[in-house]
């Protein structure tokens, strides 16, 4: 049993890691504040619950348990709310979305 | 191991310097010290567990919630120019 906790803790540390990281290079390298909004999104959710979910297997249960799961929720709640309200401010301050087509049809970019 | 999340989370904290830095529009540098603060949580409590010092996790919750509230009023105080009332007439709405 502590033998699969532990590697349910690592692989759940690795995961966030690795979602840390792709997140971090989407954020330098993606071409519009819209899109870099998306890998900051995948930092704030996934990196960052996958990372404290890994810890809160590691420490036992006890009090830090429930300090990291109330952690997660207030990044959970928060994260996206964040995100929403920035990509408004983006909206309206005049920020284009960066589409495949140029905008003179009516409907842009239909998927 | 822990280690390794923690250098991880690091060389993150670098790239969002960097957006941060370069980033053409305000809302970039927003978006960057916003994922840096997220960063920040995650380190400081990954720290904790390095240090075996768990008392740091009520740091980390305190700076989650100052972290959402500073995003929010910057991207409000950028878009508005004040923190009252939403300007009237505008199909878009308050944030």
């Amino acid at each position: 049993m502590d033998m699969v906790l532990e590697i349910l803790s690592w692989g759940l540390l690795f995961i966030g890691s690795g979602f840390l990281l792709i997140g971090g290079i989407g954020i330098v390298r993606l071409p519009d504040v819209f899109t870099r909004m998306h890998a900051g999104g995948m930092i704030d959710t996934l990196g960052a619950g996958a990372v404290l979910a890994g810890l809160m297997i590691q420490g036992g249960f006890s009090i830090v348990t429930v300090k990291l799961a109330l952690i997660i929720a207030f990044i959970w709640f928060t994260g996206p709310t964040a995100t929403h309200a920035l990509a408004r401010a983006a909206l309206h301050g005049g920020v284009k979305p960066r589409l495949d087509q140029s905008p003179e049809g009516d409907e842009p970019s239909k998927t | 191991m822990m280690a390794a999340v923690a250098l991880a989370v690091l060389v993150t904290m670098a790239l969002a310097v960097f957006r941060s830095i370069k980033g053409p529009t305000v809302y970039d540098r927003i978006l960057a010290v916003n994922a840096f603060g997220t960063l920040t949580v995650v380190l400081i409590s990954v720290y904790g567990f390095l240090s075996e010092r768990p008392e740091f996790l009520d740091l980390a919750l305190v700076y989650t919630l100052i972290n959402f509230i500073g995003t929010i009023a910057v991207s409000k105080y950028v878009e508005f120019s004040h923190m009252g009332r939403p300007s009237g007439g505008d199909e878009l709405g308050d944030i």
